[in-house]
């Protein structure tokens, strides 16, 4: 079926051919005949050797041996003298199919099978193997067999590990050896095995590892395990604390759904209907086990005692990088106007676990305070349309309210850094030499970036920043057909840029005088075709990502206290792509007019999205009184609007959106006051 | 769709494709037939399958092809290559997947090749192909697909299916058929697949994969499946379809990667090959059409990325109660 030239067959050809498939049918036949009547003659036998060998993929008649091996052993009982010239001659027979085509899924299983029975020297199989390397070194079904018989016979890591070593210094274009190398490294690594610490480890792998790339750049080989080096560099096991909102030593006024209206701030001020503010611990990693138990809240604020840790992730998974819980402020009396200090404290409980395993250690608090104002109920609402052109102010970047809102100081986390930035430093000098290339270019950028994020120093943090968005365009001249992938990694080094100074993101911030002056983010036309940094914006409570090249929201489920989001001009395919926004429950206000949906027929986020399609959404509220041919055409649409409480929405400018379209819209979000900005009914 | 002459390089015969699929299952006697006498559910699914996205469904008999289907299965309740083989895994998604093209899984005993497939898990949540014991993703992955089409989800440990899935997980973000198996292609549209229709794609690593995926692609535009291999059209469809459903496609080229299958089409007999001017057959012809599907190449009906069946088909059986 495959690297067979394609040529028009001649007639002798054909006939031979055609002799060829009549003695196989034959043979077939009278197989089937031994097989259902469980006959398992030495004829019968044999007839299956001679069908195995013209054809080793019939996989029935590798389970008639299989039989037919059982039926001898019963009879014959069990004298090793017997038993073995019988399993000798089915492991000839695999090795005979295998010489037909060693890829064959039956011979290989087949060969296992037996030896699950004993009575084969595992010497043999390593020889047999090495057999097979030569032939294919990427032959995977003889590097999983070699993984079965080191299972079977204990062979120690640290030989496998030389195995691979003798593997690559003959090849180092073995992407098969460099697998398996990764697999034992990394155990040995984990357990903390004699001569296998990491801070003297892998600077030796990195310099082995130059070899490969050095020699031809264009090889993959070593690439990728290039790649997981770096990883190990840089990512730390246990799970840190990246950020929090409200963050360590700022102020937030919280107040009820009538504040908008309220007095003007400069401070944060966060309204809600249900009287409870989000925090929120963003991680470097994914975690479980956040609860009360492990992270200890004090505060005068009342009501909290039972307080519920979400992870904010699908619904079948206990572990996230963000988690959130909501602290109520209203008590059932007023209270007038009152400064409360709320102190968080995680790390002193053991319970924080990485879907690894590791658990979070380093004991850290951080404090920060609330004000909570009573609001006299406003009758009308502020059903007042939000507008994303009028009604701004530039923030002062003076003003020290933006420290007070949050804090873009690293956390400090006390882990080693020295080996990592060693090492880091030490890997940015030798890519420079390999500017020229492509993996070169890469990888620079790669270091330069996991450099950025180790500097905690602020007078050198930075620099890198031009030079890596410089290689990335670099990189989308030099190898177009990846040219978004760069695209990607660029917009997430320009974010990162942005947000690593309190001056560079302040050129970004707004106030929205409209309504009580929220934080607004302005991140607009700048050919964004990817979101990052969020752990840093968690503050932000209108966001503008308009006239950039999005398709998706993914990563913005973090930014708890967003309200009004602004997409339009973007390049959003399908309302899957907007899952991540049934997270953000403040989320009144959302504009993805002049997008693609509707435009195209594949939807790469149908399974990112909570549906039956992923049976990951069964609830059948609300499908009653829905018509169920609109609901199956507009799937996407009906599950990611019932979750969100919008006020406003535009959709304008999509193909989808024809009058049954909008109508729809209308039933699922029957609370809509602004459509397109007009009040429906009009 | 018109039908090109040999000199238009860059259009789908279609037609010639269908004439190629009709005309390969009447040749049952042919050498090749013969040989791949044990796999002809498989063959089935594929040349019927890519008959439905070119929208020629109707051409084929119905009745012929469901009659024979059952003829396929055993009193264990699994479905074999072929009349008297031994049942598999394999060949049982093969059959379930034919009936939904055809809107009849009403005819099965539900109860029956959903426990047939349950039965085949193990303690550790892994799947076998059949009584015999090979373990494997792929079988993690049929084991899914099938039972959720089946809506018996429910019959198998879920979460000890998707724990085994994740231990088969390598350090480069891809996946292979057994823990500490070398990451293919093939693997990873079974892992994610499988990850995918359970709701489970929070476990994979979308951006390290996504990379690993988008290198598949060569200078030619066609995809390999692992580092340093050639190019071949099936990765068209398992490299393309793990990356539409981690929602990472736009890192490839895909204009490259459509010339690349459409110059494999054989445009005077019908079929596409694994590489250009290499032989066609059944198994490349499909992988060809569906990867042009995910491509969105005009005429071609939409095709599912994950249970690798058309969209209406999906859609039909996943949001009918």
């Amino acid at each position: 079926m495959h690297g067979r030239p394609r040529k028009a067959s001649k007639p002798e050809d054909e006939a031979a051919s055609a002799a060829k498939a009549v003695k196989l049918r034959s043979l077939q036949s009278q197989f089937m005949t031994y097989h259902h009547e469980k006959i398992y003659t030495k004829e019968a036998i044999e007839l299956s050797t001679k069908l195995l060998e013209i054809n080793p993929e019939a996989y029935t008649a590798w389970n008639y041996r299989k039989l037919a091996v059982e039926d001898s052993l019963s009879r014959i009982g069990p004298d090793p003298n017997l038993v073995k010239p019988i399993l000798d001659e089915e492991l000839r027979v695999v090795e005979n199919a295998l010489k037909q085509n060693f890829k064959s899924y039956g011979a290989w299983h087949h060969r296992k099978w037996v030896l699950s029975k004993g009575h084969s020297s595992t010497g043999n199989e390593l020889k047999l193997l090495d057999k097979f390397q030569k032939l294919d070194s990427r032959n995977f079904h003889a590097w999983n067999y070699r993984r079965f018989v080191v299972e079977l016979t204990n062979r120690s890591e640290q030989d496998e590990l030389q195995y691979t070593d003798d593997m690559i210094n003959n090849n180092f274009s073995n992407y098969s050896a460099w697998h398996n190398r990764s697999v034992l490294l990394s155990s040995l690594l984990a357990n903390r095995a004699d001569g296998f610490m990491p801070e003297k480890r892998i600077p030796d792998e990195f310099e082995i590892v130059h070899q490969a790339i050095f020699t031809d750049p264009d090889d993959q080989s070593g690439w990728f395990y290039h790649l997981w080096l770096l990883d190990q560099t840089v990512n730390v096991e246990s799970p840190l604390l990246t950020s929090s909102w409200p963050s360590h030593g700022s102020s937030v006024i919280l107040s009820g759904a009538g504040c908008l209206n309220g007095p003007p701030s400069n401070v944060t001020t966060f309204c809600s209907e249900t009287g409870s503010f989000p925090l929120i611990l963003y991680f470097d990693q994914a975690v479980g086990g956040v609860s009360p138990l492990t992270v200890t809240i004090d505060s005068e604020l009342k009501g909290n005692e039972n307080l519920v840790w979400e992870p904010i992730s699908n619904k079948s998974s206990q572990v996230s990088c963000v988690w959130v819980a909501r602290l109520k402020y209203f008590s059932s009396q007023p209270c007038g106007s009152k400064d409360h200090k709320v102190k968080v404290r995680l790390g002193n409980s053991p319970g924080i676990v990485s879907s690894r395993g590791y658990n979070f250690s380093a004991p850290y608090e951080f404090v920060f305070t609330v004000h909570v104002q009573d609001t006299a109920e406003d009758s009308h609402s502020q059903e007042s349309i939000v507008s994303w052109t009028d009604g701004f102010e530039l923030w002062d970047a003076q003003s020290k309210d933006l420290n007070s809102l949050f804090t873009l100081d690293q956390l400090n986390n006390g882990i080693d850094l020295k080996w990592r930035q060693a090492a880091i430093d030490s890997e940015i000098e030798c890519f420079r030499l390999l500017a020229d290339s492509k993996i070169g270019k890469l990888t620079l950028a790669r270091l330069l970036m996991a450099s950025e994020a180790m500097t905690l120093d602020a007078a050198v943090k930075g620099v890198y920043y031009e030079e890596i968005l410089q290689l990335y365009n670099d990189l989308m001249a030099l190898d177009s057909s990846h040219h978004q992938y760069y695209k990607n990694e660029h917009s997430v080094a320009f974010l990162h840029k942005v947000t690593s100074s309190s001056e560079s993101l302040s050129r970004h911030l707004f106030r929205y005088r409209d309504m009580n002056n929220l934080v607004c983010l302005r991140l607009n036309k700048l050919s964004l075709s990817r979101i990052a940094s969020v752990e840093k914006l968690l503050f932000v409570q209108m966001l503008d990502l308009s006239h950039n090249e999005l398709h998706s929201t993914e990563g913005l489920e973090a930014m708890q206290l967003l309200s009004c989001l602004n997409l339009s001009h973007n390049r959003i395919r399908s309302f899957s792509a907007l899952d991540s926004l049934r997270h953000v429950k403040q989320l009144k206000v959302l504009d993805v007019s002049h997008n693609h949906i509707g435009k195209h027929s594949v939807d790469t986020t149908r399974y990112l999205c909570s549906s039956p399609l992923s049976n990951s959404d069964w609830s059948q509220d609300g499908v009653r009184g829905q018509n169920p041919g609109l609901v199956t055409k507009y799937w996407d649409a009906y599950f990611v609007l019932r979750d969100l409480n919008l006020k406003q929405l535009d959709i304008a400018g999509n193909e989808i959106a024809d009058d049954e379209f909008s109508s729809f819209v209308l039933q699922v979000v029957p609370k809509l006051v602004w459509l397109n900005g007009q009040k429906p009914g009009n | 769709m018109s039908s090109a002459s040999s000199s238009q390089m860059g259009q789908l015969v279609a037609d010639k494709h269908v004439r190629y699929i009709l005309m390969a299952e009447k040749k049952k006697e042919s050498l090749e037939s013969v040989v791949m006498d044990h796999l002809r559910m498989n063959g089935a699914y594929w040349g019927l399958t890519t008959l439905d996205l070119l929208d020629k469904l109707g051409t084929v008999s119905e009745d012929e092809v469901v009659s024979w289907i059952m003829t396929c299965q055993h009193e264990s309740g699994g479905f074999a290559g072929n009349t008297g083989h031994d049942p598999h895994i394999l060949y049982t998604l093969s059959a379930v997947q034919i009936l939904a093209l055809f809107d009849k899984i009403n005819i099965l005993d539900v109860g029956k090749v959903s426990s047939y497939v349950a039965g085949l898990q193990n303690e550790d949540g892994s799947f076998s192909g059949d009584m015999w014991g090979e373990i494997d993703t792929r079988f993690s992955y049929i084991a899914i697909c099938c039972l959720s089409i089946l809506k018996c989800l429910d019959k198998i440990n879920v979460e000890k299916a998707v724990e085994y899935i994740v231990s088969c997980k390598n350090l480069d973000g891809g996946f292979g058929c057994t823990p500490g198996a070398e990451s293919h292609a093939g693997q990873i549209f079974c892992c994610v697949g499988a990850l995918a229709i359970t709701g489970s794609l929070h476990h994979v690593d979308k951006d390290l994969l996504g990379w690993w995926l988008c290198e598949r692609q060569t200078k030619t535009g066609g995809l390999n499946g692992r580092p340093e291999k050639l190019p071949d059209v099936c990765y068209s469809w398992w490299v393309l379809s793990s990356l539409i459903m981690i929602d990472r496609v736009h890192w490839i080229d895909k204009a490259k990667l459509a010339k690349f299958i459409l110059d494999c089409q054989d445009l005077d007999n019908g079929g596409i090959s694994d590489r250009p001017e290499d032989a066609v057959d059944i198994f490349h012809t499909y992988f060809g059409v569906a990867g042009l599907s995910l491509l969105e190449y005009p005429g071609v009906k939409a095709i599912d990325p994950a249970y690798a069946l058309p969209v209406d088909v999906i859609n039909r059986i996943a949001f009918t109660k």
